[in-house]
């Protein structure tokens, strides 16, 4: 697969649809511009409606969009069809063709590009190989299992060597167990292909385990755009940090600052916390607290009261009241632990530098 | 916002399909030129034909006892064919569905579903006349009743409600199984009795379907023409009084104007049918029964339903088997044995027989493979494609489901006998077989169209979408992906195309010109001069015909069908 890699570039794409119901316009995606390099594993996560699919299927070409342009490398291909377009995609139900078997669905698209029977035969099995498929080139695809289906669509999609291969949620319709081990699969393959990948999903675990960059949607508009690290720890605005993971929120009024710290006054207590750039004091800031970022103590925090201590397994999970704010908390491997239980009071105890100040 | 960029891009993308854009132009040239035309030109003609423009004409035909006449003959049959119907189908789609039935009861209600499919839709006016007429089998000779009249209104309410009950049952039963079964058993379970839960539950739920299935027989009703022509006598309708106005008086403006009226009396019923009924139909009745329904074992309820029904079905059947019968009767209500062959040879040897048959056969055969690919086409472009002239071609395709026969006939002579807007372009194809041909496809396009779309909407979009995907273009997403997806679907549509064709009458016999004898228009020949022998002859042949089609349809279904396939798993 000596293809020269492309990525993919969105120009002030823009997609307006009328609602059914009152019929008037609104915007699916708006003014979105995104650049997605060469090679790389890029997620499209957001609620449902956020607009990722209908960027997904501009991108593929069902969809056009109604401002921008979008550049598949550097070429414009707002007019193309999506015969005519250098991308695969995998479908959300497989979209198999049920007539044919495994042979000929992966071959489909081979055929269609006129290559040899001799190539096509070589192709298709080497995919095949790739996708632990072998020996099944007979089966009808009915015959499949759900996780077999899929690899076959991803096989159909890989074996004409698109320049990006897009992905339409395409795991959602198989059991928790079998998403897992088609994630790292799916991961597996792209690496070792090396191809631009495009991942439509709402499921945050999938879009962390497989991704490069993650790209969150949220009302047709781009919320954040970065690695998964930099989406978990530094979060540009509430929606991100409560999309991505759990996230207690703590607001607070700026009192002082020093040395790259900044003091909040979090429910009449001083809190520590790291400095960002434009902060002001006497303004309120938001602080992002991951629930495992924190822990329970006699003292040395920010007083609070539990008010639910749960046992869980794997760890302790309590609900703790800082004044007038629900903090949830993670507990991890609790087993020597102290439990605090409902009522008690007690501290709320983290390193500064583990939360984050939106 | 402007959406202005978006959907220039689609038409953009469109265009860069050089076979789907020619097919679209070939479509609406097709339907614009064969469905809308004709009706137009009949609007022009009813208000131009004499020359200025005005209600001339109508004040003129509304002027006519006659007409008035038939106007109010037309809706009486139309509205008491429709309940009737309706009542008859209901019941016996409830006991179908509701009580559990012996085989032979079984196979009675599958015959009498599948008959009215197979038959010209006029014979039971032939049987009707045979056996309840002045030398009736039944009447003359059971009862000894001589001056029995069947012919006019009671006549045409028997023979039309026979004919088209079956219709309604079939529909009913469909949205009978829809109802969840659980909402009846809650009812009985708070102690309703099981009159009460048909009254209270099961009715109401039905009652858009049941509203649905009069207005369906309603129409059909008002468009027949066969039936009220042969059983009719003096009882004029709609449909008879404008053939009559062509055929007889030679008013072609004046027929135009009343084929408008009859135009506009289906319209809006088809109308109120299409968008408030069935919408309401399916907003009461959506999912699937949860589970079996508990079939009434209850022997008081279920023997004297059983017996009703399966005295009603034999009783259809009889009046069916009485065709083939009265073919092989010496001399009807005289001599009746023994059984004779004569007529049959008198069909071939005297009445050009063989070319009756092989010129009906050979046009619905050129015309069956046309409709079932048109009528695929349009429902793959309504069900998935989006582009601007969408709307036109499934509303001039669903237009077509609306128009009478009879209408459509008066249209295209009007439209075609001086070529286009008479200017003698186009005045080659009128005369020719061409035109029948034409129409053929015409009368049996909505109901190929109406098949193809619910059997696309159960095909995953994405299944398409990922073939265009993969590279390849319209035409070959049909071709490899679309057709053999609905084969089955493609297969009945052709054969019901072919038996449509071949026992279609009310546009063709307007239309038809010596050179080409019709089997139909042959029936109806000699069912007016009173030939029913002949007729019944002509009858069963035709009746053996569509049935082998049939026959072969399913065979062929169940060796290269799709769902074979599907069901290896």
């Amino acid at each position: 697969m000596e293809k020269v890699k492309k990525g993919v570039r969105l120009d002030h794409i823009s997609k307006i649809y009328q609602d059914p119901k009152t019929g008037k316009d609104f915007y699916a995606v708006k003014n979105t511009s995104l650049t997605i390099e060469p090679g790389s594993f890029v997620t499209l996560l957001g609620p449902s409606g956020c607009g990722k699919t209908t960027t997904l299927r501009m991108i593929a070409g069902f969809e056009s969009p109604d401002e921008g342009e979008i550049y598949l490398g550097d070429e414009p291909i707002n007019e193309l069809t999506p015969n005519k377009r250098d991308t695969a995609m995998v479908f959300q139900s497989y979209a198999l063709l049920p007539h044919y078997n495994v042979f000929d669905n992966v071959a489909y698209g081979l055929k269609l590009r006129k290559v040899p029977k001799d190539e096509i035969r070589e192709r298709v099995t080497k995919i095949l190989e790739l996708v632990e498929l072998g020996g099944m080139e007979g089966r009808m695809t009915n015959q499949l299992s759900g996780g077999q289906q899929q690899r076959v669509a991803l096989a159909r999609a890989l074996v004409i060597e698109p320049s990006v291969l897009l992905f339409d949620e395409p795991l959602s319709n198989l059991d928790a167990k079998l998403r897992v081990t088609m994630r790292t699969e799916i991961r597996r393959i792209q690496q070792e292909v090396g191809i631009t990948a495009i991942y439509v999903t709402h499921d945050q675990s999938e879009a962390m385990a497989l991704s490069d960059q993650i790209i969150i949607m949220n009302k047709g508009v781009v919320a954040q755009m970065g690695t998964p690290q930099e989406i978990y720890y530094h979060p540009v605005d509430k929606f991100v940090a409560d999309f991505i993971g759990e996230a207690n929120f703590l607001r607070g009024t700026m009192t002082g600052s020093e040395a790259g710290y900044i003091t909040l006054n979090v429910e009449g207590n001083p809190l520590r916390v790291p400095a960002r750039d434009g902060v002001e004091i006497g303004k309120e800031y938001t602080v992002v607290l991951r629930p495992e970022a924190a822990t329970l103590a006699d003292e040395g925090g920010l007083p609070c009261r539990v008010v639910l201590s749960c046992f869980m397994g794997s760890y302790q999970n309590y609900h703790v009241m800082v004044g007038d704010t629900l903090v949830k908390l993670e507990e991890h491997n609790p087993k020597n632990k102290r439990i605090y239980r409902v009522g008690e009071t007690c501290s709320l105890v983290f390193d500064p530098d583990s939360v984050h100040v939106l | 916002m402007a959406r202005g960029q978006g959907a220039a891009l689609d038409r953009k993308k469109l265009m860069a399909d050089p076979i789907m854009v020619t097919t679209i132009v070939v479509l609406i040239t097709f339907l614009t030129l064969f469905i809308l035309y004709p009706l137009a030109i009949l609007l022009v003609d009813s208000f131009v034909g004499d020359g200025s423009f005005g209600f001339s004409i109508f004040k003129r035909i509304f002027a006519m006892p006659s007409f008035t006449r038939a106007i109010t003959n037309t809706l009486k049959v139309g509205f008491l064919v429709g309940i009737l119907s309706a009542l008859i189908g209901l019941l016996f789609a409830y006991v179908e569905v509701y009580v559990r039935l012996n085989r032979f009861a079984g196979g009675l209600f599958k015959v009498v579903s599948m008959l009215p499919v197979v038959s010209p839709p006029f014979v039971l006016s032939l049987s009707m006349i045979m056996l309840f007429g002045k030398a009736g089998l039944i009447t003359r000779f059971l009862l000894g009743i001589y001056d029995n009249s069947v012919y006019g209104f009671w006549g045409i309410v028997i023979v039309q409600t026979l004919t088209f009950f079956p219709v309604c049952y079939m529909m009913l039963k469909g949205l009978l199984k829809n109802i969840d079964p659980s909402l009846e058993e809650a009812a009985r379970d708070m102690g309703a009795s099981r009159w009460k839960v048909f009254t209270s539950v099961t009715l109401p739920l039905m009652l858009p379907g049941l509203g649905n299935a009069f207005l369906v027989t309603f129409i059909e009703s008002i468009a027949d023409f066969a039936n009220p022509m042969i059983i009719g006598g003096s009882y004029d309708t709609l449909a008879t009084t404008i053939y009559l106005q062509i055929t007889g008086a030679y008013d072609k403006a004046g027929a135009a104007a009343m084929a408008v009226v009859l135009l506009c009396i289906t319209l809006v019923m088809f109308a109120v049918q299409k968008y408030y009924l069935e919408a309401k139909t399916a907003a009461t009745l959506t999912g699937k029964a949860s589970r079996a329904r508990m079939l009434i074992e209850d022997r008081s309820v279920k023997i004297p339903l059983t017996i009703l029904c399966s005295l009603g079905a034999l009783f259809v059947i009889l009046m069916y088997i009485c065709v083939p019968i009265g073919a092989c009767f010496p001399t009807w209500g005289y001599k009746f044995f023994p059984l004779t062959g004569k007529w049959f040879k008198q069909v071939f040897v005297r009445y050009h027989g063989l070319k009756a048959f092989k010129d009906s056969f050979v046009l619905s055969l050129i015309a069956s493979p046309i409709t079932a690919l048109l009528s695929m086409i349009i429902s793959y472009l309504v069900v998935k494609r989006k582009f601007k002239a969408k709307g036109f071609i499934e509303a001039v395709s669903m237009l077509a489901m609306a128009v009478p026969g009879t209408v459509l006939g008066v249209g295209y002579i009007r439209g075609f006998s001086g070529g286009l807007f008479h200017t003698g372009v186009l005045q080659g194809i009128y005369g020719t077989g061409l035109i029948l041909i034409i129409v053929f496809v015409v009368r049996s396009l909505p109901t190929g169209t109406r098949s193809g779309i619910s059997a696309l909407r159960q095909i995953d979009k994405s299944i398409e979408e990922s073939a265009y995907d993969m590279g390849a273009d319209s035409l070959k997403v049909f071709m490899t992906v679309t057709l053999p997806l609905i084969k089955d679907s493609f297969l009945s549509g052709l054969v019901t195309a072919f038996v449509r064709s071949i026992t279609a009458i009310s546009a063709i016999i307007l239309l038809v010109t010596p050179s080409f004898l019709l089997i139909t228009v042959q029936i109806n020949e000699f069912a007016e001069k009173g030939a029913f022998s002949l007729a019944c002859a002509f009858a069963t042949i035709l009746i053996v015909i569509t049935y082998g089609a049939v026959l072969l349809m399913n065979l062929f279904i169940k060796h290269f069908g799709t769902s074979r396939s599907n069901k290896e798993d």
